[in-house]
């Protein structure tokens, strides 16, 4: 009778630090000769505790720290903790600032979703396809510069509204921008779809159906890949209630089906750019005077570009906020990234990586 | 729709494994789980979602109370579970996949739980 004989077992340690990783995540794979079996994941190799400054900074200073905790999430950081803040008491912005607010998230989205696929690109070594990407994105970088002040971290929001206005002509040259933009996306668009060594690396990799992706709780464009109709924006937080889009999704399941999200998306935040811009009423004011403190408790949630967002905050009524917690999109979707890691071939393993979009400066606020 | 952020409901720890098998066999999505440390007790949240829908429950316990793992309910628990039990020191006792305080590379041993000088 022959023996069955099992495969051994080999851990093989992926990152901290690998090529496709710009910020440090450390998962132990087990493999079965060249199939992982199971990954296990650790982090906290930058955690900064960012949340719990919130007990030595008083509730308008702590906007600074929110948008700190990742520097491509940024504005929308800050302005959900604005967000959050801002209901517990009861205030309303202007209704100009809930459009810029709305127009700075979309930008933020345009060069977060144009930053992974650059990354993606590297990822399976086509450069030039990662210049591209990049050289775009400069675009909107340059943009978000000339009407906040910053290229990532923007110091626009505070509680109560916007720190600053921004002129007619920065608004006409945003929609410029974006049209730019949509412009030089069009080519670059349509390698990342129809490219033969693009599809053979993503189509069929990584899957996670729709009941998965409701059980291991993931978020934004991994969950909606699989074919989950769900995007905070339409919440109506900021202006987006006076927007009119519609959600993008696949039920694909599959690393593909998660950069045609992504791509999809990034032409949706081009529309709700110009829709937002046509819209936007002429005001002198974009924020409104704050009277005592906050107190009473708010989980505010956001669309970020890689998902879903929560910001809990906890107040007592002093200017010192009790408890701030950020749960971040990539916290979320690390449970969804082990499934997907099981079963798929070693070399597989960093693009399935990539695909969750990962931001572990903000895992690791 | 924004009013999911005020609905938080108070629970009896006892209730809590109950609750998330409910929320499971509904099809309802863990969508994030919290500790926090206030007037010398922890406040846990757990919130569910169902789309747009959000409920989140809310734990008040004293600090040495052992509370049990909804992870082998809901996977997606072990990695805010080690977070609790890491930052804030929660007891939590059954998580699926346990680090043993090594889930976050950090220097000092339950940072969360003391308060800072304001």
């Amino acid at each position: 009778m022959s023996e069955i004989i099992k495969p051994k077992r080999t851990i093989i340690p992926f990152g901290p630090q690998h090529p496709v990783l710009p910020e440090p995540i450390h998962i132990d794979l087990v493999m079965e000769d060249e199939t992982v079996v199971d990954a296990i994941p650790s982090v906290g190799f930058i955690h900064r505790g960012l949340e719990k400054l919130v007990e030595k900074k008083d509730y308008n200073e702590m906007v600074y720290v929110a948008e700190r905790i990742c520097g491509i999430c940024s504005f929308m950081h800050g302005m959900g903790y604005c967000e959050a803040v801002e209901h517990i008491m009861d205030v309303e912005i202007p209704d100009r600032a809930k459009y810029l607010r709305t127009i700075w998230c979309e930008f933020s989205r345009l060069h977060s979703h144009l930053l992974w696929l650059g990354l993606l690109a590297d990822g399976f070594g086509f450069e030039a396809l990662f210049n591209e990407c990049w050289r775009i994105r400069e675009k909107v970088l340059d943009m978000v510069e000339l009407t906040t002040g910053g290229r990532l971290i923007s110091s626009v929001n505070k509680v109560g509204g916007l720190i600053k206005d921004v002129t007619p002509e920065m608004l006409k040259a945003m929609k410029e921008t974006v049209i730019q933009v949509e412009k030089e996306l069009k080519p670059v668009a349509n390698t990342f779809l129809n490219d033969y060594s693009v599809k053979s690396r993503l189509c069929g990799s990584g899957i996670l159906t729709k009941e998965e992706a409701i059980a291991l709780g993931a978020c934004g464009p991994m969950m909606r890949a699989s074919g989950i109709e769900v995007d905070l924006r339409k919440t109506g937080y900021a202006a987006y209630d006076n927007i009119d889009f519609d959600i993008i999704t696949s039920n694909d399941c599959d690393g593909y089906a998660r950069c045609a999200v992504r791509i999809g998306e990034l032409f949706q935040s081009v529309e709700i750019v110009r829709q937002a811009i046509d819209k936007i009423p002429d005001s002198e004011e974009v924020s409104v005077k704050l009277k005592g403190n906050p107190k009473g408790e708010f989980l505010m949630r956001l669309e970020q570009p890689r998902g879903e967002a929560f910001y809990y905050v906890e107040a007592n009524g002093t200017k010192f906020i009790d408890r701030f917690r950020v749960r971040t999109p990539t916290f979320a979707n690390l449970a969804p990234l082990i499934h997907t890691l099981k079963g798929a071939p070693f070399a597989d393993v960093p693009l399935l990586v990539l695909t969750i979009d990962p931001c572990i400066s903000c895992t690791e606020r | 729709m924004e009013n999911y952020g005020r609905n938080i409901v108070e629970i009896p720890l006892e209730k809590l494994v109950i609750v998330a098998s409910e929320e499971r066999d509904k099809g309802h999505r863990l969508a994030q789980a919290c500790a926090s440390y206030v007037n010398d007790k922890y406040e846990l949240l757990y919130s569910f979602v169902d789309g747009y829908e959000m409920v989140t429950y809310k734990l008040i316990i004293d600090t040495d109370t052992e509370v049990p793992s909804i992870s082998r309910i809901c996977f997606p628990a072990f990695t805010y579970e080690n977070e609790m039990k890491e930052l804030f020191g929660v007891k939590i006792k059954g998580i699926v996949t346990d680090y043993n305080d090594k889930f976050y590379r950090i220097q000092t041993k339950t940072p969360f739980l003391k308060k800072g000088d304001k």
